[in-house]
């Protein structure tokens, strides 16, 4: 019966539109969306407009462009102080890029490294990580940052701290299955007999071959995490003024939220964006690499 | 002479696939009295299970379609009916089926009472109680042991030949007239096998109905049924009593077939298969789809498909062979 | 299937003592815990009777298994903001939270199922890409923002539907859409791959062959089958609503656990924050547990084994 597959519908309209849009191919529009996230990020004080933080109450609550009563000069409106939301949504990539590379490179090598200690040796170690890991797990991740956030000073620091705890899991739970299979491999076994030493082994043998894994992961979790420090700073928790992020605008504009709808749209289209550019490419990844593994 | 109970004409289902059409049933003919029973046989990928399920309507969805032909029952054209129709008025009712594996043809989150309840209730013939006890007396007719205790019980809990008679009890609950059997034995052990056609034989002279038995296994089918249609590559290319079949096949194909099948009695190394493999369903030969396999192909084989030619009552060939000797 | 519970019971003992850990060494991170256990303007004196109860001096292992046994008996500390024990304050706003998750979970089933099912039983027609294009886009979209859009479009704009705080079950409505809108992808791409395997099954097939209408086939027989793995997602996600909705209780002034922790971490007030982890934890071994339950009244097999 795995014979039978239906015969490709003339694809014509909306229909096709949309099977462009969650087909299989490259995914140019979520890429273009990353690679403009960055952009903003590397050259914020370059490309905004104007200084993020500067204030001006003359131009205060303006709304978009588009609107009745917008300028050209604030593109996508400005605030109750007069700040330039555009500028500051600039800005505002730039820490959330930021914080986002060091949550994934630490959390990616501290998951990666437990994970790959544990699937190697086994025993033991296996059985102390893997506890650790069930531990991790047992607890929702949004409780465990409120506790770290409880007794750690906030900022950026306390951020990637948090992020790390939380996401290490991922990382050590798959990088461990890969290593496991890998573990039974000829050349694993030869190069042991071989006497290469274990770091060695680590390096050369084990990492290129989770490398597409983590590959995967780091762009799925660049997303996850966006909308996770978005949440931290929203509370007030996260990022503190007056450095700019996408959470912390969104606070702001939430006591204007019955006079300025832009100031709580713009800042939720900037994190909804980067977390599809990030779960989209991350699929495509996946499906490219190995399609056997949808269920990750 | 009576109007046949079931009478199928020049079928055609067809399966659209991305990678081209398979004509899986490609004009078959064949009629079903009451009580009568018909063995539909052939290779896997001949076509016969097909058959079965464009009787009910049912070709598998979205790829498959009855694309042309009829099926008459009880003088009521089947072909062409609303699905809701099919649904409420034939399937269960009037043809139902047991399916080939009764280790998966049963739903597992459902007690077996329920299942075999559910056509009674579909097809409101008995609701609330009195479905139930009726499943509980349709699991008895069936002779599953202690039925009434163990209508609660689910799938998982029976054997696979207890599984089979509960599919048999939900195909024969409404009492349909045609009761079409897909290999309801393959996937049994030999002795439960024969028990299963000890009870599809008295379910049939207790009900009337009409079997169209469907199997690959000409050993089977000789102890079960009357007529025996033999199909290959969406076509039934010899119809015959059964006698008549096993003692004089007049196509190359049923000979190879009943050359391949051991026989007590007969000297051993002497199992012929037939050579070549079946042929490809998407690139079917042109002329007769048997001629490259068969030892007495002509040109005229591979030019044009055989018709039908009557060898004597009811024996019906397709082969050029025959079609002088008519 | 008792010892498979009874196993299930040892592991989530397992779990708490571990999220009892957790918190143990989260507290001991953060330099002297007695500062953290004690309001700001406490004396050295309190200082030191804090130290001598805790038992500072001993052993660290020593210092867990009394933390350990506070924790059985109940003891969470004592929040010096509100003056009562910190478990106590929690429980009394669990209600609300549950409340609301309750809400969320039903919006969530509610716009899930009829997609996932409709979008397998017509796969490739025009629900199936909506609900894919919708599962796109509203996993990228936080719930706390769609709370915020929410609030500004059908609350303040419209006027629909008040916007803050608890009452009526018109306050339900925004909160729980907020709450219920990130589990609705994930619920409707399971059970459209669940529905697609089980429509394709044998057992489906026979039931069509005995004339079992369509609709019955689809959302009775073959939909208690989607329900396992459904009901796997539904314990993960309801156990985060549970414990996890601070920013969403933030959001629309909800008066639960969340935001009870929200503002114990602004006040510094440890105890509550403690508390509020610890519940989260139980209440993630528990609905875990009733999730394996249901498992056994959906499907015999299971209770069976």
């Amino acid at each position: 019966m795995s014979e039978i597959a239906p015969a490709p519908l003339p694809g014509f309209g909306v229909g096709r539109a949309m099977r462009r849009v969650v087909g299989r191919g490259f995914p140019w529009i979520a890429a273009s969306i990353l690679l403009l996230v960055l952009v903003c990020a590397l050259g914020s004080p370059l490309i905004a407009p104007h200084a993020p933080d500067a204030i001006s109450l003359r131009d205060a609550m303006q709304p978009p462009v588009w609107q009745e009563g917008g300028t050209t000069r604030f593109l996508l409106g400005t605030d109750n102080l007069g700040r330039d939301i555009l500028s500051r949504i600039i800005a505002g990539a730039r820490i959330s890029v930021t914080i986002a590379a060091y949550a994934i490179v630490l959390s990616g090598f501290i998951g990666a490294l437990l994970g790959m200690a544990a699937g190697y040796f086994g025993g033991i170690v296996d059985a102390v990580i893997s506890r650790l890991i069930d531990i991790q797990m047992s607890v929702p991740a949004l409780p465990l940052a409120m506790l770290f956030a409880a007794v750690l000073p906030p900022g950026e620091a306390m951020v990637v701290i948090v992020i790390v705890l939380t996401y290490w899991t991922w990382y050590a739970r798959i990088v461990r299955g890969e290593v496991l299979s890998l573990r039974e491999r000829d050349y694993i076994a030869l190069a042991k007999v071989a006497g290469v030493s274990t770091p060695m082994i680590f390096l050369r043998h084990l990492t290129p071959n989770i490398l597409n894994i983590m590959l995967v992961l780091a762009t799925l979790q660049f997303g996850s995490v966006i909308v996770f420090e978005a949440g931290l700073s929203f509370l007030g928790l996260g990022i503190q003024p007056p450095q700019v992020s996408w959470g912390g605008m969104l606070a702001d504009g939430r006591n204007f939220i019955e006079v300025a709808w832009w100031l709580i749209t713009v800042p939720g289209i900037a994190i909804m964006a980067a977390c599809l550019a990030s779960n989209l490419l991350g699929d495509w990844l996946r499906d490219t690499f190995d399609p056997m593994r949808r269920q990750l | 002479m009576n109007a046949p109970l079931l009478s199928v004409r020049d079928l055609k289902t067809h399966l659209f696939l991305r990678r081209g059409v398979v004509k899986a049933v490609d004009g078959v003919s064949f009629t079903l009295d009451a009580q009568e029973t018909l063995g539909l046989i052939g290779e896997s990928g001949s076509g016969k299970t097909m058959t079965g399920l464009s009787l009910l309507g049912l070709p598998p969805k979205p790829a498959g379609r009855i694309v042309g032909g009829s099926i008459v029952l009880e003088g009521r054209e089947l072909v062409g009916l609303d699905e809701d129709v099919l649904a409420e008025e034939i399937r269960g009712r009037r043809i139902a089926m047991i399916s080939q594996d009764p280790m998966t043809s049963l739903n597992p989150v459902f007690s077996v009472g329920e299942q075999v309840a559910a056509p009674l209730r579909a097809h409101d013939l008995a609701q609330g109680r009195e479905a139930a006890d009726l499943a509980i007396h349709e699991l008895g007719r069936v002779r599953v042991p202690s039925a009434r205790e163990r209508s609660g019980d689910y799938p998982h809990q029976f054997s696979g030949g207890m599984r089979q008679r509960v599919v048999a009890a939900m195909a024969i609950a409404c009492q349909p007239r045609v009761l079409i059997a897909d290999e309801p034995t393959s996937a049994l052990d030999v002795t439960i096998q024969v028990q299963f056609m000890d009870l599809l034989e008295a379910l049939q002279a207790e009900t009337g109905a009409a079997l169209l038995f469907i199997t690959h296994d000409l050993g089977v089918a000789a102890s079960l049924c009357h007529r025996i249609a033999v199909m290959y590559a969406g076509r039934i290319v010899e119809t015959a009593n059964a006698r008549t079949l096993y003692g004089s096949p007049a196509h190359p194909y049923t000979q190879g077939l009943l050359d391949s099948l051991p026989r007590l009695g007969r000297r051993r190394g002497r199992l012929t298969a037939i050579g070549g493999a079946p042929p490809d369903a998407l690139r079917l030969p042109a002329g007769c789809a048997f001629h490259p396999r068969c030892p007495h192909a002509t040109d005229r084989c591979r030019e044009a498909a055989p018709p039908e030619t009557r060898l004597d009552d009811g024996h019906i060939v397709r082969c050029w062979l025959h079609e002088d000797g008519s | 299937m008792r010892r498979y519970i009874l196993h299930r019971l040892w592991q989530g003992a397992v779990a708490v003592v571990g999220a009892l850990l957790i918190v143990f060494v989260a507290q001991r991170l953060s330099g002297d815990p007695v500062a953290l256990l004690l309001p700001m303007d406490a004396t050295e004196a309190d200082f030191e009777a804090m130290r001598s109860a805790l038992g500072l001096d001993r052993p660290l292992p020593v210092q867990f298994v009394v933390f350990l046994r506070d924790a059985l008996l109940g003891d969470f500390g004592h929040s010096y903001l509100w003056n009562m024990p910190a478990m106590d304050l929690v429980l009394e706003r669990l209600p609300a939270t549950l409340e609301l998750a309750l809400a969320g979970l039903v919006f969530a089933l509610a716009l899930a199922v009829p997609l996932g099912v409709l979008s397998a039983v017509h796969r490739g027609g025009w629900i199936d890409n909506a609900a894919k294009l919708f599962a796109m886009l509203g996993q990228a979209m936080p719930g706390f923002w769609v709370g915020l859009l929410l609030i500004v479009f059908v609350a303040v704009q419209l006027q629909w539907l008040p916007a803050y705080g608890r009452g009526t079950v018109g306050h339900l409505v925004l909160p729980a859409i907020a709450l219920g809108w990130y589990p609705v992808a994930a619920m409707t791409r399971t059970l459209r791959s669940a529905m697609l395997d089980i429509m394709q099954s044998d057992y489906v097939r026979m039931e069509r062959a005995i004339g079992l209408p369509e609709r019955a086939i689809v959302w009775r027989f073959a939909l208690r089958n989607a329900a396992v793995p459904l009901v796997t997602l539904i314990g993960v996600y309801f156990a985060n609503m549970l414990g996890g909705a601070f920013v969403i209780e933030v959001v629309f002034a909800w008066p639960g656990v969340g935001r009870a922790v929200v503002e114990a971490v602004f006040a510094r007030d440890f105890p509550v924050v403690q508390a509020g982890v610890i519940l989260a934890a139980v209440i993630f071994v528990v609905v875990n547990l009733i999730v394996d339950l249901t498992y056994g009244l959906i499907d015999p097999r299971i209770r069976h084994e």
